[in-house]
């Protein structure tokens, strides 16, 4: 039971990781504000969601107790909170990057 | 397993030091500003990390609720103050000149 629920929580825990890797390489090689954006937004908040998983479900394998229980539902309320609040932020600084006029990234003319 | 959270907390802390490129050289403004952000959301879970480290899982899950919160005020302030510049770009018309038709 224990051994299942540490091998649960790795495998969580290096799923995040690698799309915190995705949204780090993202962030740096996208060629546009829009596409960086769309790079922060989506893979950071997914691997928040699933490392804060991995965590609750790691907190609870020494022992079901009341105690641990709790704590992993408040990871759990960081998960949530992040899952909402993330996206809204990158709706946001979006919207205020196109009312500030930043030009989207375009296709030059004549390069296919 | 506490070798495999350590291991862990290090790609992240490496994975901020990527994002910190984005925010030293960023184009404009709104791109650092978003990178700060990311590496905010790292610091979140790396706090959480810390606590499992240290089997304090319980005083520094609170200290990660804190700073998920004052990470996304932070966002929501900046995009509301930047909104209204308009030297983010060089060149670019910010939408109260747009709106006025100049």
């Amino acid at each position: 039971m224990t051994t299942t629920l540490s091998i649960l929580s790795a495998v969580l825990m290096i799923v995040g990781a690698f799309f915190f890797f995705t949204a780090s390489i993202g962030m740096l090689r996208f060629p546009d504000f829009y596409t960086r954006m769309h790079a922060a937004g989506k893979g950071d908040t997914l691997g928040a969601f699933l490392m804060l998983s991995g965590m609750a479900l790691y907190n609870l394998h020494a022992g079901f107790t009341l105690v641990a229980f709790l704590v992993s539902v408040k990871i759990m309320l960081i998960a949530f909170f992040i899952f909402i609040a993330n996206p809204t932020a990158c709706h946001a600084i979006t919207k205020a990057a196109l009312d500030a006029g930043v030009a989207p990234w375009t296709m030059k003319e004549g390069k296919k | 397993m506490e070798d495999f959270i350590l291991g862990i907390s290090i790609v992240m802390a490496l994975l901020a030091m990527v994002v910190l490129y984005r925010v030293v050289y960023g184009p404009t403004v709104l791109d650092r500003i978003v990178g700060a952000g990311v590496i905010g959301t790292k610091t979140t879970i790396l706090l959480c990390l810390m606590g499992l480290i240290y089997k304090r899982i319980d005083m520094f899950v609170d200290i990660a609720l804190a700073y998920a919160l004052l990470n996304f005020i932070a966002t929501l302030a900046a995009a509301k103050f930047f909104r209204v510049r308009k030297s983010i770009m060089p060149g670019a018309k910010s939408f109260k000149d747009r709106e006025m038709g100049r």
